[in-house]
């Protein structure tokens, strides 16, 4: 069972990776993803939401009817998104002068409303947890990539910013990895972001298509987890 | 199906989707108008002091007495009502802040820009903006000192052409990417400056609750 969670948290993150594998969420991807500091807020509200989304949904999993299951899951999420919303207003103000701009944009996410779908209806909450933890972490892990790249072209800084979002401590984060540099403007608009996404996938591909082969050359490897 | 529990029937009635809704509906209007009166009042005092602390970083103390969230005047113009705060210092009007609105690339950019007695900018800073991130929102003080810019200028300087970014041949900058945003934020401060000049004399009048002195509106 415990291997279970590590499994469903692993595909999560990344062999089923949302904005990878899945190809979901791609607004929100390229609209934030022009620094990485963006990116990594996006990608931590976003796992906030996910997991206590999936957990919610796999919990009333048992009374909820296909039928009628999107617009209660929509009702569900907005509603969920909208509570945090006034709670970080309210009582964390410092933070959601920072993240204010994301939270928005995650009700429009449809990672979350996927992962809904295609898992917390169908699971326990547990493990819909662990499966909200790792599809976040994961669409985290993404937006960061994507935005490290477009961030160090298009401006030739990397994580700008980053102590206003993590606190002061971070702030050795913040690097600059070419210093005078004139900026590129294509990286730092949505066009650059579909570039820089169609590169990684590229190389996720051939990666994977390595792995395969090398799998495939030694059977008595490892037997591979059960789909 | 994967589902644990066999499904028990009443789950295929139209009824029951109905009511399922409905109730998940209801559930979820009740958790969300509880939420709004539970953080109404926190938001609020939240915003008024995000207010009083933009107005303190663009009115020095040193220039001001008063309390300028008590010392508001409303003055129409253009049809809209515009809250004033007036800054005085020993009762003799030293500056104003009021709130100023451009249109940016995705919906208003509302700063808050301060003037002292005879129009000179002392500071402008945005409240309020759902700019691009990364792009748009250079703007804020926190991400760049690019809104520092408009320190000390005033509607004779620079002259009416050097009010408007660099490409459109104009004194201020633009940003990589992002034009718009900072075109709205310029053309919002000239706009302020024009509305201080029109209505000079309503706001360095004396607080109508004070006894009228022999002092005089310029």
């Amino acid at each position: 069972m415990q291997s279970n969670y590590g499994h469903i948290f692993k595909e999560g993150l990344w062999a089923n990776n949302v904005a990878f594998a899945q190809m979901l969420a791609l607004c929100p991807t390229m609209a934030v993803t022009s620094t990485a500091t963006n990116g990594l807020g996006m990608g931590l509200a976003t796992t906030a939401v996910l997991v206590a989304s999936n957990v919610m949904i796999a919990t009333l999993r048992g009374i909820i009817t296909d039928e009628v299951r999107i617009p209660v899951f929509i009702v569900l999420i907005a509603s969920l998104v909208t509570l945090v919303d006034m709670t970080l207003n309210a009582w964390m103000h410092e933070l959601y002068g920072v993240l204010g701009l994301f939270i928005a944009l995650i009700v429009v996410n449809c990672a979350i409303l996927g992962r809904a779908e295609s898992f917390a209806s169908k699971n326990r909450p547990l493990a819909a947890l662990m499966d909200g933890l790792g599809s976040g972490l994961g669409f985290t892990l993404a937006l960061v990539m994507i935005g490290s790249v477009r961030e160090i072209f298009g401006q030739g800084t990397l994580f700008a910013n980053a102590s206003g979002l993590l606190g002061e401590h971070f702030h050795f984060l913040e690097l600059t990895i070419i210093p005078e540099y004139r900026g590129f403007l294509l990286m730092a608009l949505p066009p650059g972001g579909f570039l820089v996404m169609g590169l990684i996938l590229a190389a996720n591909r051939v990666i994977d298509a390595r792995r395969a082969r090398t799998a495939s050359a030694e059977p008595q490897a490892a037997p591979a987890p059960a789909h | 199906m994967s589902r644990g529990v066999l499904k028990p029937s009443y789950l295929n009635r139209p009824g029951y989707h109905a009511m399922l809704l409905g109730g998940i509906a209801m559930i979820c209007s009740a958790a969300l108008v509880l939420g709004n009166l539970r953080t109404r009042d926190a938001i609020a005092a939240r915003q008024a002091e995000d207010l009083q602390r933009s107005l303190e970083q663009v009115l020095p103390a040193t220039l001001h007495d008063n309390r300028l969230l008590d010392d508001a005047i409303v003055i129409e113009s253009d049809g809209h009502p515009r809250t004033v705060y007036v800054a005085r210092k020993e009762g003799v009007v030293t500056g104003a802040a009021f709130e100023i609105v451009g249109k940016g690339y995705s919906g208003d950019v509302v700063s808050i820009m301060a003037v002292d007695a005879s129009g000179t900018i002392l500071g402008v800073r945005v409240t309020r903006h759902s700019e691009t991130p990364g792009l748009g929102d250079k703007i804020e003080i926190k991400k760049t000192p690019w809104i520092e810019s408009f320190n000390g200028h005033s509607l004779g300087n620079p002259d009416e052409k050097g009010w408007a970014v660099k490409k459109d041949g104009g004194i201020y900058d633009q940003f990589t990417g992002a034009t718009i945003t900072p075109r709205a934020v310029v053309a919002s401060v000239q706009e302020g400056l024009q509305f201080f000049t029109a209505h000079r004399p309503e706001i360095t009048a004396d607080k109508p609750a004070q006894p009228a002195e022999a002092s005089h509106a310029e």
